[in-house]
């Protein structure tokens, strides 16, 4: 569709979102991305039954996790469209990544630039 | 299997905090099966953990190992060439692990990082619950495979008792009455009468927790 | 059944045939005897003894055996409950000779309900004997005149062993080879749990007359009056174990509420006219769990005034 989106947003493609799990969702935040969100199929339309729900409960614990070491659990975001919504996947780029920019950056991106000095 | 959880990371980071340098060392048995402790859990709880420090601005190095088992001599050598470079370990075994790596290491701190909750089987993915309290005295062929001892909140021998209400447990209605599935198991086996009105006498608990730490000996094994 | 085989005056009441009352005093939460004395003063004239409960509802309260000993030394007769969650084989032996010392005739052998309901959910449990096993040890220590240990005891306890059996509980189907359990183990009375569907206890009744049961064990129906509309609402969905009839909620409530004690006495009083005459019956437990005071009103209406005197 050629539509814009946001140049910041790196794309990682899984052939189901089943297939991220919380090691992922942490590893990109302890790498310095300030953002993760997860966008898989509508519930119920999963080709693989149920692997959007497994993503679901994957992010909600992900959410926990950062929240407690201080990260800060709304960085992490799932969203579910079917692959025919093109406006959709654009339009949720620019949710979260305005809401990441309000947040700030990755907090540990400091200890990063202090490590550096 | 023995099912463990993870502990609350807060208590965790509350363990390890005074650390520099620490491994996390998973198995890759019972805890996995229970994924309290595996190398998943592993990998999951160091970036966690150093992501916290990085966060406080402390320096600390999180490494990862998973071992075959920490309830055995040979799987614990193999980290013997590399426990110095660390100042703790956190162990995510079951409390049997953590202790015998205690024993092994003895002048390096081994913290548990799981809670260690019973012997128990997966109903279904992500849930376990508990069947056995390792008594010592197996009465099972007598109670149609269903353990009194550790499915009864009361560890009756002649149960069920009065609170049995609807086939679930005074305590929970969630909590199934040991007593009822015995009785069911053995009406299904035909042995209702001649198992159920025998009067099972008072348990010998000297081979329970009671009677003090326990060991298992085979003479024929044994150079 | 006719011989008594202690000095129980429960149990020579009951071997005489006629239909025996009992009733139950709990504890305080302090160490204040006088309230033990008022309870029993209170009941003393219309029942033949009194049971004393053990930490009921795991609530910590003042132990049976010290207010048993207080209804000893006012010349009553106490029944000593003891339950197996909070004391071992040891503690549990020591117990009844302590009882025994004090020439405390009546035991009633129960499991007791489990700590979680009370005001220490975080203790252990002890269930290092149950209450069938309770009741061999006791027939054991009485008959053989020995510990559970094997060794002689000096001054063996003479007590009349009782149980509680409950009709109303899950599962239907064993409550009679249960109760048949509990005789084998050696259970010489038997307090029911209190009894509103008369219709289903007559059944369980049966079921006991047909094995023959009755004529080993003494079978004391367990009655409690309701206080309020509320209270048998309570009772029907909150207590485990318990059956409360549709249509006596409906009796309760449709009554005004300052007559709703008055209803809850007579539906008390009727279930004991309803089970005075019915084979099987050797008499009556009250529970009116703090309404002791009703207790003799609940004797005198259910034509069971005078309590016959035996002598010591």
């Amino acid at each position: 569709m050629r539509l814009q989106y946001p140049d910041t947003i790196r794309v990682v493609r899984v052939p189901c979102t089943g297939k991220v799990d919380i090691i992922h969702i942490l590893r990109s935040f302890e790498k310095g991305a300030d953002g993760v969100y997860v966008v898989g199929c509508m519930e119920g339309d999963c080709r693989f039954n149920n692997g959007n729900i497994r993503a679901k409960k994957r992010v909600a614990q992900a959410k926990k996790i950062l929240d407690t070491i201080g990260i800060g659990g709304e960085r992490v975001q799932m969203f579910n469209l079917s692959s025919a919504e093109g406006p959709k996947f654009a339009q949720y780029a620019v949710e979260m990544t305005d809401k990441i920019k309000e947040l700030g950056a990755n907090p540990i991106k400091k200890a990063f630039k202090k490590k550096a000095a | 299997m023995i099912v463990a959880q993870k502990k609350p990371m807060e208590e965790i980071i509350e363990e390890v905090k005074g650390y520099n340098k620490i491994l996390i060392a998973g198995c890759n048995e019972c805890v996995t099966v229970c994924e309290a402790g595996g190398k998943k859990e592993v990998q999951v709880l160091a970036s966690a953990l150093r992501m916290y420090f990085m966060n406080q601005g402390k320096e600390i190095k999180i490494d990862e190992v998973t071992l075959e088992r920490q309830c055995d001599h040979e799987y614990l050598e193999e980290i013997r060439n590399i426990i110095d470079q660390y100042d703790a370990v956190l162990s995510l075994a079951c409390g049997v692990g953590v202790q015998f790596m205690a024993e092994k290491y003895f002048t390096t701190p081994i913290l548990p990082g799981v809670n260690t909750c019973f012997l128990g089987a997966t109903e279904e993915r992500g849930f376990w619950t508990e069947r056995c309290q390792a008594c010592g005295q197996c009465i099972l062929a007598r109670t149609g495979g269903i353990c009194p001892v550790s499915r009864c909140a009361k560890r009756l021998l002649n149960g069920p008792c009065g609170g049995s209400t609807k086939g679930k447990c005074e305590i929970d209605s969630n909590v199934d009455c040991a007593w009822q599935l015995i009785i069911d198991r053995l009406k299904a086996l035909g042995r209702l009468e001649q198992d159920y009105e025998k009067l099972t006498p008072i348990k010998d608990w000297s081979t329970d927790r009671a009677g003090g730490p326990r060991k298992v000996v085979r003479e024929d094994v044994r150079i | 059944m006719s011989e008594t085989k202690t000095p129980s005056k429960l149990e020579k009441i009951l071997s005489s045939g006629q239909l025996a009352v009992t009733s139950e005093c709990g504890p305080p939460r302090g160490s204040d005897p006088e309230v033990i004395r008022k309870k029993a003063q209170m009941i003393k004239d219309h029942v033949d003894a009194i049971n004393i409960t053990d930490n009921q509802t795991s609530v910590t309260r003042l132990c049976s055996l010290a207010a048993c000993i207080h209804l000893k030394l006012m010349g009553l007769e106490p029944v000593l409950q003891m339950v197996v969650r909070d004391r071992n084989r040891i503690a549990l032996q020591s117990d009844i000779l302590g009882a025994a010392s004090f020439d405390i005739h009546n035991i009633l052998c129960l499991s007791g309900d489990h700590q979680k309901f009370g005001d220490n959910p975080q203790g252990q449990n002890v269930f290092d004997i149950d209450s069938m096993q309770l009741i061999q040890t006791v027939r054991l220590m009485r008959d053989e005149g020995k510990f559970l240990g094997g060794d002689d005891i000096a001054r063996p306890p003479k007590m009349f062993v009782g149980a509680a059996a409950n009709p109303f509980a899950d599962p239907f189907e064993i409550r009679v080879p249960r109760l048949a359990k509990k005789v084998a183990a050696g259970a010489e009375f038997i307090q029911t749990q209190c009894i509103y569907n008369v219709d289903r206890f007559k059944e369980w009744l049966k079921g006991v007359v047909d094995r023959g049961l009755h004529e080993k064990v003494y079978i004391l129906a367990g009655v409690t009056p309701f206080k309020s509309a509320g209270m048998a609402k309570y009772m029907k969905n909150r207590v485990p174990g318990m059956d409360v009839p549709d249509e006596l909620v409906k009796r309760m409530s449709g009554v005004p509420k300052e007559k709703q004690p008055e209803e809850g006495l007579s539906i008390c009083v009727e279930t004991i006219e309803q089970l005075k005459e019915v084979e099987g019956v050797s008499g009556f437990h009250i529970m009116a769990i703090e309404w002791e005071e009703k207790v003799p009103e609940i004797v005198e209406r259910s034509g069971l005034y005078p309590r016959p005197s035996v002598g010591e």
